[in-house]
C-alpha cells in the first residue's frame, strides 16, 4: 500500500468549515500521515531535516491548502523554499523525490464559473497551479491534476460531506 | 611663604585647576597645564612654593608608580609574554643608541667622562608619566605607537636598575659618601653578594607574582564580600605601596615591580574595580608630579647660562628624536607611527632626577653640571608636549592616515560594544544568548561569589558597583555602543541608566524593569527601551493554556504579539498621566489602583481578533447580505 503525506497548511482553520470536513475525511486513515503545518510551525520554524526525511517515507505528496490570492498561504510557500533543498529535490543529483506522485487539494471561496477566461478571475485553476505544476515537474515527480473544492461560501453542509467523501476515496485510489 | 599645608595644597589645587582648564580648552594636553601651573607657581615667578618643591617631586613620583600599576593591569601575562621582543628589541636599541650619542657628545662639549656617561645614562631614559600620560589621554594606547611607546618606557624602567648599581663603580674614591648614600636609598641589593643579588631580584618577583595570586585576590574577594566601599579603596593602596615597598626594599624600581603587580592582576574579576579604585589617586599624584617638574625648572641657571643651556636643549632632544627615529624605522613603523613615536619620547625622564642626584651624592658631578642637566630635563619634559602638538598639528596631516582609521576593525574586535550589567538569571540568560551570537559582552556584577564562578566557565566577568560612573568608563563605556540594565533592585537600575543618560548620551540603553510600575518611572525618566521581566514570560504561558484549550498556536502567536502592542502603547499612555506623589506607602495602593484600571480597559476592549483576513465565515455572512439586497 502506498503512502500518503497531506501536507495541510491553514493560517484559520479554526474557521474554516469547509475544510474541517475534507480534514476530518482523511486525516486518520491508514497509510495517511496528516501534517497540520501551521500548528506544527507557527513561529515559521520549519524543521528541515524532518520534513525531508517524511517525503522520503511517503509514494504520495498532497499539498493541501485554500487559494490565497491565487496562490497558497505563506507558511506552504516557506515549507517548499526550505525543504526542497538543491541536489536532494532538484539539481543534477537531486533525485530524493523521484517518481513520487504529487497534486494540490485545494479549497476556493469563489466558485468554479469564476475561474476561467470569461469570469472575474480571468484564468483557470490549472493555470494558477502552474507553479505547483513545474515545481513537481522540476523535482521528478509526477504531478496529477488537482482535486477542488470550489465556491464553498455557498455550499451545504452535505455538499461538502460529499466532497469529504469523495477526497477520501481519491487517496483510496492513489494507495491501490 | 605661609608654610602651611592647607594653604600650598590651595596654591597647587588652584593652579592645576586654572592652567589644566585652560590648556584644556585650547585642546593641549593635561601635563601642559600642570607644568604652566608649577612653573607659576614656582619660586621664579609667584614664589608660592621654594625648595620643598623637590620634596613633592619625590612624593609625586609615586604617580608613576599608581600609573604602571595600571598599565599593568590592561595588559594580561600572556600578552606580555607575547611583547618581550618588541620590549628587548626596541627598548635595547632605543637605550643603546642615545647613550652612544649622547655620550660623545657630553664628552665633546668637554664632560668628564664619567660624567659623560652618567649625563648619557640620564638622558637615555624618558618621560613614563609625560608620555603614557599623553598617550592614555588621546586614546592611542592600542595603536603600534602606543604599544611600542609602552614597550621602550618598560626597558627603560627594568634597565634603570642596572644603571643605578653601576654609577657607585665609577665614583670617585671617596669611599665614605659612597657608604652613606647607600644607606640613604636603603637598598639590600648593594649588601648582598652577587649572587645573592640576582636571586633576591628573582625572588622578589616571584614573590609578587605568587602573593597576587594566592594573596590579594582572596583578600579582594573577602573585602568584597564585606560590601564596605572604603575597604575596597584601602585594599587598592594597600597593595600598590606593598609592592612598591618590597622593591625599594630590594633595590628594584618600585614602578616596575607595580607593573609586574599589575599584570599578575590584570586576569582577576576585580581588575575594573582596582583601576576605577586607583584612577583619581594616579591622576593627582601625576598632576602633582608635573606641578613639581615645572616649579623645579631653575631659571637663575637660565638666566645665568641661556645659550649653553639652550644648545644642549636642543641637542638632546634631536638625540633623542634622532634615534627614536631610526628605532621606528628598524621595526618596520609607518611613518605616522614613527614621528608619534619620535616626538613623544625625546624627553628626559624622570628617572634623570634619580640617577643624577645619585651620581651628585657620590661626587661624580658637580653642582653647576648638575643645575644644568636638572634644568635640561624639566626643559625637555616641558618641551615635548609643545613639540607633540607640533608634531600632531602640521606634520601629520600632511602625511596622512592615521593607523587608527586604516584597521577599524581590530579596534572594534579589542573594545567591547556592550557592557551588561547584572548576571543574575535575566543578565544571564542575556549573556548566553549574545554569546552564542559571538557578542561578548563585558560583564558586570555585584555578588563577588558568582563573579568568581563565571570567571571559572570563562566569562569576562568583573567585580563591581555599576552605580559608579569610573567603574563603567574602566569597562570602556566611552566606546560602547550598548548597556544593557539586567539588575533587578529598580532603583539602582534608574541610578545607573540615569548616570549614563547624562553623561554618554550616545549609548544605547536597554533596560531590565521589574514590573508596569517601575517602567512607567523609567518611561518619565526619558528611557526608552523598556522590557519588563514579567510580560513576555506570562503570556507565552498564556499562549500554551489557550493551545492546550484547542486554539490554533498560530493564531496566538499573533494574538500575543498583538497583546504585547496594545499592552505596550497602552504603557506609554498611561506613564504619561500625572500621577500624584511618589510616595513610597501608597504604592502598593496604587499598584491595585492601575491593575484595576487596566481589567477595566480590557472589559471594554472585549475579546479581539486583529487579523480577520481569510475568516470564511465573515466573508461568506458579507456574500449573502449582498445577495439579498439585489437578488439577480
Amino acid at each position: 500500500m502506498k503512502k500518503v503525506l497531506v501536507l495541510f497548511a491553514h493560517p484559520k482553520f479554526e474557521k474554516s468549515r469547509a475544510n474541517l470536513v475534507l480534514v476530518n475525511h482523511i486525516k486518520d486513515k491508514e497509510g495517511v500521515t496528516f501534517r497540520d503545518l501551521y500548528e506544527e510551525y507557527p513561529d515559521f520554524l520549519i524543521d528541515v531535516p524532518f520534513e525531508k526525511k517524511l517525503l522520503e517515507q511517503h509514494d504520495v505528496i498532497i499539498w493541501h491548502h485554500p487559494m490565497y490570492w491565487y496562490s497558497c498561504p505563506p507558511l506552504l510557500k516557506q515549507w517548499i523554499d526550505m525543504v526542497l533543498e538543491f541536489n536532494w529535490a532538484y539539481g543534477p543529483n537531486g533525485k530524493a523525490l523521484s517518481s513520487k506522485i504529487c497534486l494540490n487539494v485545494i479549497t476556493t471561496g469563489g466558485s468554479k464559473e469564476l475561474y476561467c477566461t470569461q469570469g472575474i478571475n480571468s484564468y483557470t485553476i490549472t493555470e494558477f497551479l502552474r507553479p505547483f505544476e513545474q515545481t513537481a515537474n522540476l523535482c521528478l515527480m509526477n504531478y496529477n491534476k488537482p482535486f477542488t473544492v470550489m465556491g464553498t461560501y455557498k455550499l451545504t453542509d452535505v455538499e461538502l460531506e460529499v466532497y469529504g467523501a469523495q477526497y477520501s476515496s481519491l487517496i483510496d485510489s492513489f494507495q491501490q | 611663604m605661609t608654610g602651611s599645608i592647607l594653604f600650598d595644597a590651595i596654591v597647587f589645587l588652584l593652579g592645576a585647576i586654572i592652567c589644566v582648564s585652560i590648556a584644556k580648552r585650547f585642546g593641549l594636553s593635561s601635563v601642559i597645564g600642570y607644568l604652566m601651573a608649577g612653573v607659576l607657581i614656582g619660586p621664579y615667578v609667584l614664589g608660592f612654593i621654594g625648595e620643598e618643591g623637590e620634596d613633592i617631586l619625590h612624593f609625586a613620583e609615586f604617580g608613576v608608580v599608581v600609573m604602571l600599576f595600571l598599565i599593568g593591569l590592561e595588559i594580561e601575562p600572556k600578552n606580555f609574554w607575547n611583547m618581550r621582543k618588541t620590549i628587548a628589541g626596541m627598548g635595547g636599541l632605543q637605550v643603546a643608541g642615545t647613550m652612544v650619542l649622547s655620550y660623545f657628545f657630553f664628552y665633546l662639549i668637554g664632560f668628564e667622562w664619567k660624567v659623560a656617561l652618567v649625563t648619557s645614562m640620564a638622558v637615555a631614559l624618558s618621560s613614563t608619566a609625560i608620555a603614557m600620560q599623553t598617550i592614555k589621554e588621546k586614546g592611542l594606547m592600542e595603536t603600534t605607537f602606543g604599544n611600542s611607546a609602552f614597550s621602550i618606557l618598560l626597558f627603560q624602567d627594568i634597565i634603570v636598575i642596572f644603571m643605578l648599581g653601576a654609577i657607585p663603580l665609577l665614583a670617585n674614591t671617596d669611599e665614605e659618601s659612597t657608604t652613606t648614600s647607600h644607606e640613604a636609598a636603603g637598598n639590600l641589593l648593594d649588601t648582598l653578594p652577587m649572587g645573592y643579588q640576582t636571586l633576591a631580584i628573582i625572588l622578589s618577583v616571584v614573590l609578587i607574582i605568587g602573593a597576587g595570586q594566592y594573596l590579594i585576590v582572596p583578600m579582594l574577594r573577602k573585602v568584597a564580600q564585606t560590601g564596605v566601599r572604603e575597604l575596597l579603596i584601602a585594599s587598592a593602596l594597600l597593595i600598590v605601596f606593598s609592592i612598591s615597598f618590597l622593591m625599594e626594599y630590594v633595590g628594584l624600581s618600585p614602578a616596575l615591580g607595580a607593573f609586574l603587580g599589575g599584570v599578575v592582576l590584570s586576569s582577576s574579576e576585580y581588575k575594573h574595580e582596582l583601576e576605577s579604585t586607583l584612577e583619581p589617586f594616579k591622576n593627582l599624584l601625576l598632576g602633582l608630579f608635573f606641578i613639581a617638574v615645572g616649579a623645579s625648572i631653575n631659571f637663575v641657571v637660565i638666566a645665568k647660562m641661556p645659550l649653553t643651556i639652550g644648545g644642549i636643549l636642543i641637542a638632546v632632544i634631536l638625540i633623542k628624536a634622532l634615534v627614536l627615529f631610526i628605532t621606528g624605522r628598524v621595526f618596520k613603523m609607518k611613518l605616522d607611527q614613527k614621528m608619534l613615536l619620535t616626538f613623544s619620547l625625546a624627553q628626559i625622564g624622570e628617572f634623570a632626577f634619580v640617577l643624577l642626584s645619585f651620581a651628585f651624592q657620590l661626587n661624580i658631578l658637580e653642582q653647576e653640571q648638575m643645575d644644568i642637566l636638572l634644568v635640561i630635563t624639566a626643559l625637555t619634559m616641558s618641551f615635548t608636549p609643545i613639540i607633540s602638538i607640533i608634531n600632531e598639528r602640521l606634520i601629520l596631516p600632511r602625511i596622512g592616515t592615521k593607523e587608527s582609521i586604516k584597521r577599524p576593525m581590530d579596534h572594534i574586535a579589542k573594545s567591547q560594544n556592550v557592557i551588561l550589567v547584572g548576571f543574575g538569571h535575566f543578565g544571564s540568560t542575556v549573556g548566553r544568548f549574545l554569546r552564542s551570537h559571538g557578542i561578548e559582552a563585558t560583564i558586570l556584577d555585584q555578588d563577588s561569589n558568582r563573579v568568581d564562578f563565571l570567571r571559572k566557565m570563562g566569562f569576562e566577568v568583573y567585580y563591581g558597583d555599576a552605580t559608579r560612573i569610573d567603574l563603567l568608563e574602566s569597562a570602556g563605556i566611552a566606546q560602547a555602543k550598548i548597556l544593557i540594565c539586567a539588575i533587578d533592585n529598580p532603583s539602582i537600575t534608574r541610578e545607573i541608566t540615569k548616570l549614563v543618560k547624562e553623561k554618554y548620551p550616545h549609548v544605547e540603553l536597554m533596560i531590565r524593569a521589574q514590573n508596569r510600575y517601575d517602567a512607567y518611572e523609567l518611561l518619565n525618566m526619558g528611557m526608552e527601551n523598556i522590557y519588563r521581566e514579567s510580560l513576555d514570560t506570562s503570556l507565552s504561558l498564556a499562549k500554551d493554556v489557550l493551545s492546550k484549550l484547542g486554539f490554533r498556536k498560530y493564531t496566538l502567536n499573533q494574538q500575543v504579539q498583538n497583546f504585547i502592542k496594545y499592552d505596550e502603547s497602552s504603557l506609554r499612555r498611561l506613564a504619561a498621566e500625572p500621577k500624584q506623589g511618589d510616595n513610597y506607602i501608597f504604592k502598593a495602593r496604587k499598584e491595585l489602583e492601575e491593575q484595576e484600571r487596566l481589567l477595566n480597559e480590557d472589559f471594554k476592549r472585549g475579546i479581539v481578533e486583529y487579523d480577520n483576513h481569510w475568516d470564511s465565515e465573515s466573508i461568506r455572512k458579507v456574500l449573502e447580505d449582498q445577495q439579498k439586497d439585489n437578488p439577480s
